[in-house]
C-alpha cells in the first residue's frame, strides 16, 4: 500500500464533494449550466479513482466488470428521446436507490449480529427508503411509459392497508435495532418494503406524476444519505443530501402547483380519485373558428403567449408551433411562451421540449412571469392544456381544483384553445374557458392545425 | 469513536442540507428538468461504497450485490450526465441565436 494513500483518498472525497456543490450552483443559470455538468463528472471521476486506491480492495476483476456493464446500460439511457426523459429519470431513481439497498444489505450481513443501535437505525432507514423507491419508480416508470395501466387502481381500505404495511417494516426495524441477532427478520423488512412501493404507486394517476417523481428523488437522496452514516462516508452524506434536498424542494413546488397539501406530499398520500363530477356536462355554444381566422387574428396582434400542456408534445406539435414562433416573429409579433409548473411529465419537463424544437429559453415565461403579462396580451393561444388554464380554479368553491393556480388566460383579449373535441381533461373537470366570449376553439389535432395556421400565415401573403 | 463519527456525521448532513437548498432555490425553473437528472448522476456516487464491498471480497453475498450495486450506480452516473449535458445544449438564448 501506498504511504499516505488514506488521505489521498480523503482529499479526491473533499475536492468531489466542492466540485458537487459547484455543479449545482452552475446549474442556476443557462448560461453555466454546462460548466456545471463538467464539475459533476470530473468531481465523480475523480472520487472513483481516489477509491480505487482504497488499501482493502483486492480484487479488481468484479469492479471492472461492474464499471464497463454499468456504462454499457448508462449509455443508451442517456440517449434516450426527450420526451420519454420522465420515465428515464424514474428508472434512475430505481437503480439509484437498487445501488443504496443493495449495499445495505451487504453490510447488514457483514456486520450482523453486531451492529450497534445507532448503525442499525440508519441502515434500517436506508434499505426501507430505498427498498420502496426501487419499485415505487419501476411502478412510476411503467405508467410512464404506458406500459402499466395510468388510471388510478383504488380500493376500499387503500390507505389502510398501506399504513400497516409500513407500520410493521417500521415495527421489525425497531426490533432489530434493539436485537439485532433475529436476522431471520431482516428480509421481511425489505421485502415489506419493496411490496409497499408498488402499492404506493397503484392509486397515482397520470396527472400526478410530476409530484410522485419528485418525491421519488426526495427518497432516493435520503437513502443515499443514509447510506452515508452506515458507512461513515461523509461524500455520500453531501451528495444524498443535495439530491434529498433538491427532490423535497420540486416536490414542494409541485404540490403546490397542483394546490396539495404539504403533508400529502410528505406521506404520499395524493391521488385519491375525484369522482368525477362532470359526468353530464349539457351541451352550451362555443365560438369556434378556422385556420385562416386564427392566422388573421394572429398577425394582427401586437403580443401572444402560446399557453403549451403536455398534449402538444403527445401530438408532436412543438416543431410546427416553432415555425408559427418564427412566422410571426418575423411579422414583428411579440410572441412568448407560457409554462405551467405541471405542463410537463415531470418539473421543467415542457421547457426541455421546447427548447429541443430551438425555441429560445428567453422566451419562456413560468406562471409568475406569465400571470402579469395576460391582461395587456391580445391572444393567448392555448395548445393541449386545460385544467391549468381553468378559471374555475380562481371562482367556483366548488370545483375539484379550485384554488390550484393556474394560467390566467382568460384575461387576453382573446383566448384560442387548440383541442381535438370538447371532452374534459385528465381531472374529468369541465373548463368554464371554452364558452366566454373572447374564446375560439380551434377543432382538430395540433399538430395539423398549426401547421395549417403556418401555411395561411406564410402563403397568404403579409396583408395582416 | 463510533460516537464521534455520529456526530461529525451529523454535522456533514446538516451544513450539507442547508447548502442544498440554499443553492437548489436559486435554480431557474426553466431547468428544474436537467436539475433533476443532474443530482441523479450525483448521487450516483454511492458507487464507492459498492466499489468497496465488491472489492473487499469479504463474503460471496457481499462481492455480487456489490457488483449488482456497481452495474446500477455506474448506468446512472454515465446515463445521468450525457442526458443532462444533452438538455443543457438545447438551451439557447434569441440574442447568441439571431443571425
Amino acid at each position: 500500500m501506498i504511504p499516505g494513500s488514506e488521505y489521498l483518498i480523503e482529499v479526491t472525497y473533499i475536492i468531489a464533494a466542492v466540485l458537487f456543490i459547484l455543479s449545482l450552483k452552475w446549474l442556476s443559470s443557462p448560461t453555466t449550466a454546462r460548466h456545471g455538468v463538467w464539475a459533476g463528472e470530473v468531481g465523480m471521476v475523480l472520487a472513483v479513482a481516489g477509491t480505487l486506491l482504497y488499501h482493502g480492495i483486492v480484487d479488481y476483476k468484479w469492479l471492472a466488470i461492474g464499471l464497463v456493464l454499468g456504462a454499457i446500460i448508462g449509455v443508451p439511457l442517456g440517449n434516450v428521446g426527450m420526451t420519454a426523459v420522465p420515465q428515464r429519470t424514474a428508472l434512475s431513481h430505481a437503480f439509484g436507490a437498487l445501488c443504496v439497498t443493495l449495499v445495505g444489505t451487504a453490510e447488514f450481513y457483514l456486520r450482523a449480529p453486531n451492529v450497534p443501535p445507532f448503525v442499525m437505525s440508519v441502515l434500517s432507514l436506508e434499505v426501507i427508503l430505498g427498498g420502496l423507491t426501487v419499485t415505487g419508480s419501476l411502478m412510476a416508470a411503467g405508467k410512464l411509459q404506458e406500459i402499466l395501466p395510468q388510471r388510478p387502481i383504488t380500493y376500499k381500505g387503500q390507505n389502510f392497508v398501506n399504513l400497516t404495511m409500513l407500520a410493521i417494516a417500521v415495527a421489525i426495524a425497531v426490533r432489530l435495532v434493539l436485537h439485532p441477532e433475529a436476522m431471520v427478520l431482516y428480509p421481511f423488512m425489505v421485502g415489506i418494503a419493496l411490496v409497499f412501493g408498488v402499492m404506493m404507486i397503484v392509486p397515482i394517476g397520470g396527472a400526478d406524476m410530476p409530484t410522485v417523481i419528485s418525491l421519488l428523488n426526495s427518497y432516493a437522496g435520503l437513502s443515499a444519505a443514509a447510506m452515508g452514516f452506515v458507512l461513515n462516508s461523509k461524500l455520500l452524506i453531501v451528495a444524498g443530501s443535495l439530491d434529498g434536498a433538491s427532490g423535497f424542494i420540486l416536490s414542494v413546488n409541485m404540490s403546490k402547483a397542483m394546490n396539495r397539501s404539504f403533508s400529502n406530499v410528505l406521506f404520499g398520500a395524493f391521488g385519491q380519485v375525484q369522482t368525477s363530477a362532470a359526468a353530464a356536462v349539457e351541451a352550451r355554444p362555443v365560438h369556434s373558428a378556422t385556420p385562416e381566422e386564427a392566422a388573421a387574428i394572429l398577425s394582427a396582434a401586437d403580443k401572444v403567449v402560446i399557453v403549451p400542456g403536455y398534449g402538444m408534445a403527445v401530438a408532436q406539435a412543438q416543431h410546427k408551433v416553432r415555425e408559427l414562433y418564427d412566422v410571426l416573429t418575423k411579422k414583428g409579433v411579440d410572441v412568448k411562451f407560457g409554462i405551467h409548473p405541471v405542463a410537463g411529465r415531470m418539473p421543467g419537463h415542457m421547457n426541455v421540449l421546447l427548447a429541443e424544437a430551438d425555441i429560445p429559453y428567453d422566451k419562456l415565461m413560468d406562471m409568475d412571469e406569465a400571470n402579469p403579462d395576460f391582461p395587456q396580451t391580445d391572444v393567448a393561444l392555448v395548445i393541449g392544456a386545460n385544467d391549468v388554464t381553468n378559471p374555475a380554479a380562481r371562482t367556483d368553491v366548488g370545483s375539484p381544483i379550485y384554488g390550484m393556480p393556474i394560467l390566467d388566460v382568460d384575461k387576453a383579449r382573446t383566448v384560442m384553445v387548440i383541442k381535438r373535441s370538447m371532452s374534459p381533461g385528465f381531472a374529468g373537470i369541465d373548463n368554464p374557458l371554452y364558452y366566454l366570449d373572447n374564446t375560439l376553439m380551434l377543432f382538430g389535432d395540433a399538430k395539423a392545425f398549426v401547421g395549417s395556421i403556418v401555411r395561411e400565415l406564410t402563403g397568404g401573403g403579409g396583408h395582416g | 469513536m463510533v460516537k464521534a463519527d455520529l456526530i461529525n456525521s451529523l454535522y456533514v448532513f446538516i451544513l450539507a442540507a442547508f447548502i442544498g437548498f440554499e443553492v437548489i432555490r436559486r435554480v431557474s425553473p426553466l431547468l428544474h428538468t436537467p436539475l433533476m437528472s443532474l443530482t441523479n448522476a450525483l448521487d450516483a456516487i454511492a458507487v464507492v461504497g459498492a466499489i468497496i464491498l465488491a472489492g473487499e471480497h469479504k463474503t460471496t453475498l457481499a462481492t455480487v450485490l456489490g457488483t449488482i450495486a456497481i452495474v446500477a450506480a455506474t448506468s446512472n452516473a454515465v446515463g445521468g450526465f450525457i442526458i443532462t449535458d444533452r438538455m443543457l445544449k438545447m438551451f439557447k438564448s434569441s440574442r447568441t441565436q439571431k443571425p
